[in-house]
């Protein structure tokens, strides 16, 4: 698979190596800290490259297979670069009866991405999650720690030329 | 003791029994598919649901522990419902390709279709469309008919201890693979097949290469010679539909004659040359302060798991080559001067209970003839599938022996076959070898049957030697970890790759689990009695080859021909390369 991450992986590129090491200092021999382990990583590098895995497979005294598996289980974690601003589509029930999909159309649209991806310049990663607690502003969406609700289509372009 | 009433029946089990084995007692088989006997129950299909008086909810029968006084109906209209659901989900998203599937009629989701009677599937068909893999020479993974039952992440986890498979993404998207997507080549897999028993279904499997047999029968020009490995003689014949453990040494000689090859030889032969040259090599190293413990090196897939998870480790390997790969190197030597053939005209196909083996005839180094040492490797499976395309019926075949030069072997080549084996036969040579007195008692029974790890420490005339046998790589793990540390009081280690030893290989007939294999292996130890030689030193053949070719043991030919060398690969070898 030659995905940018593995090409930064080879390269090393994207890697904090001794930020990853000194993290993982407190995790060795601790197979039950899988998760802990992972969301500090991605706290500093944003995503979870392959190497990153490798040193948590190490560390941890896991198979790296086990690290991938966690790491694509929880919609928390992703295994790819993302953006710098996440942008999470809520795909509960009430969003989705309430016109989240149109909301994702715009969003596509107006990043030229489809969910799951990032933006070529890195700012913006699109993103469904599972519900966010907001139903009484639905549709809504939470870019970075900021929650928008009520949304239609036509007000997405101005809420992003807040993050542009 | 535990009793409960499964469909009107009273039953007592022990404590801890699930409610699936205690049904079993009373001669109830609940329908299972995620639930294999040998692995533990990851209770995720929901074929197995019951119903049991006092709960709402349905529960899986291969995970659900019995309790005191517990009523259980196995087959209400709830449960046949819920059931029939399960599999119709699971087919609705599967190939519907079962004619042309290396797993017609050997696939768990067939016979639990037929067995359930599914005639129409209520659910919208989805199919997948994932990508095959067949990176490796070994094993192809076809995750299109992946049911996530999670039996190969449970098999190559817990048994092989080499945690290639794991399920990654969740829901529908869920796909069982090794890290980051990558190809099996990519990784650290021992190619040795265990996952191919663990699976149901036809989603992993062994590369067939009967083709190439096939063509080269055919072509007059090639002189095609086959070896026959130690487990496959009692084995072969659950191909051929007679019960586990027959032997059939004659008849898969004279099924293999009627197939056309021209020479009908045995990989015994080279088992008892590598008892020669291995416990030669024990001797020398123990007299000359080598390397110890020195540990067996006939398993390739052990081998490959040794090269990426034990780098550090690989002069404690011997430098013997396989009985495999030493027949090939001498059949395109050795016989092919004997006979007066040119070795670019012989065709050397090995039959193998193993997938590793595909992969180690692949080794750039096992040219030691200038040609490909081996050029095909089919396993037990394949082998089968060849027989029965040919309409060769084993009911009804003569009892054949196997053809000179490399033909004649000895109970101690027999036992190759199964977990302890490589070691009794070395124990009977070297013991002999080394005090120049006969030995008594041959059977080493300490070193047999099926626990994960046995010891036992022989006398060679004052001197203690300790030795050590493993077989499944988890085992092996628990004594390399050990020698690694400096804590294995060795002298010899006896490591075989699959659990069982080459009766329990990747490439054996399906299913294979633990109760067919300990059949198989007992079955050898029979062999092993009825043979007129039962140490590796006393064949005639052996004897001749030394006196016509080889000169000596460890000498300059065997060192060309019958050793090796091994490559550290590293537990992440994408990331060196
Ligand atoms: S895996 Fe089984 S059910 Fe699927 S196509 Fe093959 S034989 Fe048929
Ligand atoms: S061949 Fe063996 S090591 Fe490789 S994936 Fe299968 S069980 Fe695991
Ligand atoms: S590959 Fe086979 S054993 Fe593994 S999860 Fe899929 S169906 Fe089960
Ligand atoms: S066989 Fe029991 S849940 Fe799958």
């Amino acid at each position: 698979m030659e995905t940018p991450e593995v090409e930064k992986c080879r390269t090393g590129s994207s890697g904090q190596p001794d930020e990853i090491d000194s993290i993982l200092e407190k995790y060795r021999g601790r197979k039950d800290a899988l998760i802990p382990a992972l969301y500090d990583i991605q706290k500093v590098m944003n995503y979870l490259p392959e190497s990153a895995a490798v040193k948590v497979a190490e560390a941890l005294e896991v198979p790296v297979s086990k690290v991938y598996g966690v790491a694509t289980f929880y919609t928390l974690f992703s295994v790819k670069p993302r953006g710098k601003h996440i942008i999470r589509v809520c795909e509960s029930a009430p969003c989705h009866v309430l016109g989240a999909m149109n909301v994702v159309k715009e969003l596509e649209r107006e990043l030229g991405i489809k969910v799951g991806e990032t933006t070529k310049d890195g700012r913006f990663t699109l993103e469904l999650t599972s519900c966010l607690g907001t139903c009484g502003v639905a549709p809504a969406i939470m870019i970075d720690d900021v929650v928008y609700g009520n949304l239609t289509a036509d007000k997405i372009p101005h809420i992003l030329s807040e993050y542009r | 003791m535990v009793s409960l009433t499964i469909d009107g029946q009273r039953v007592a089990v022990p404590e801890g029994t699930t409610i699936l084995d205690a049904a079993k007692k009373i001669g109830i088989d609940i329908p299972t598919l995620c639930y294999h006997p040998d692995l533990e129950a990851r209770a995720v299909c929901r074929v197995c649901v019951v119903e049991i008086e006092g709960q709402k909810l349905l529960q899986p029968s291969c995970a659900y522990p019995v309790s005191e006084g517990m009523v259980v109906h196995t087959n209400t209209p709830k449960a046949r419902q819920a059931r029939r659901m399960a599999v119709e989900l699971m087919l609705a998203r599967h190939p519907q390709g079962c004619l042309e599937c290396i797993r017609n009629q050997s696939c768990e989701l067939q016979a639990l279709a037929e067995r359930l009677q599914i005639r129409e599937i209520r659910f919208e068909r989805k199919l997948r469309d994932l990508p095959k893999d067949e990176s490796t020479p070994a094993i192809v993974r076809d995750p299109d008919k992946c049911i996530l039952c999670r039996r190969c992440v449970a098999m190559c986890h817990d048994v092989q201890a080499a945690g290639v498979l794991y399920p990654t993404n969740r829901g529908v998207d869920t796909v069982v693979t090794p890290a980051y997507q990558r190809a099996v080549s990519d990784v650290s897999c021992a190619l040795c097949g265990q996952c191919i028993h663990a699976c149901p279904t036809g989603a992993i499997s062994e590369r067939d290469d009967t083709e190439a047999v096939w063509q080269a029968l055919a072509d007059p020009n090639k002189h095609v010679v086959v070896q026959t490995a130690p487990a496959i003689r009692v084995s072969i014949g659950e191909e051929m539909g007679l019960p586990v453990g027959t032997i059939v040494t004659g008849k898969l000689v004279s099924a293999l004659r009627r197939l056309g090859f021209d020479r009908v030889m045995d990989t015994d032969f080279t088992a008892d040359l590598t008892i020669i040259e291995e416990g030669n090599e024990l001797l020398h190293r123990i007299k000359n302060g080598g390397v110890l413990p020195m540990i067996t090196s006939c398993s390739p897939g052990w081998i490959k798991f040794g090269e990426h998870f034990y780098p550090d480790l690989l002069e404690h390997i011997s430098t013997c080559k396989s009985p495999q790969q030493m027949f090939g190197a001498l059949v395109k030597t050795y016989y092919a001067q004997k006979m007066g053939i040119d070795p670019k005209d012989i065709f050397s196909v090995s039959l193998m209970p193993c997938t590793a083996k595909k992969y180690e005839a692949d080794r750039p180094e096992m040219r030691s003839s200038g040609y490909k040492d081996v050029d095909v490797v089919l396993t037990s499976r394949e082998l089968g599938r060849m027989f029965r395309e040919a309409g060769i019926r084993f009911e009804d075949l003569p009892e054949d022996e196997h053809d000179d030069p490399m033909g004649i072997s000895t109970g101690a080549a027999a036992i190759f076959g199964a977990t302890g084996g490589v070691m009794e036969a070395a124990l009977r040579t070297v013991y002999e070898v080394a005090t120049g007195k006969e030995l008594g008692a041959l059977d080493f029974v300490s070193v047999r049957g099926l626990d994960g790890i046995k010891e036992a420490t022989v006398d060679l005339d004052g001197m203690q030697v300790r030795v050590a046998v493993a077989h499944g790589l988890a085992n092996a793990k628990k004594i390399l970890e050990l020698l690694r540390e400096g804590k294995a009081p060795y002298h010899f280690i006896e490591i075989m790759c699959c659990p069982g030893g080459c009766v329990g290989g990747g490439g054996q007939p399906i299913p294979t689990r633990m109760d067919t294999r300990a059949k198989r292996g007992e079955a050898l130890y029979l062999a092993d009695r009825s043979l007129p030689y039962r140490k590796s030193h006393e064949n005639p053949a052996i004897k001749e080859i030394y006196r016509d070719f080889l000169g000596e043991p460890l000498g300059e030919r065997s060192h060309h021909l019958l050793h090796t060398h091994y490559t550290k690969r590293g537990k992440y070898p994408w990331l060196s390369s």
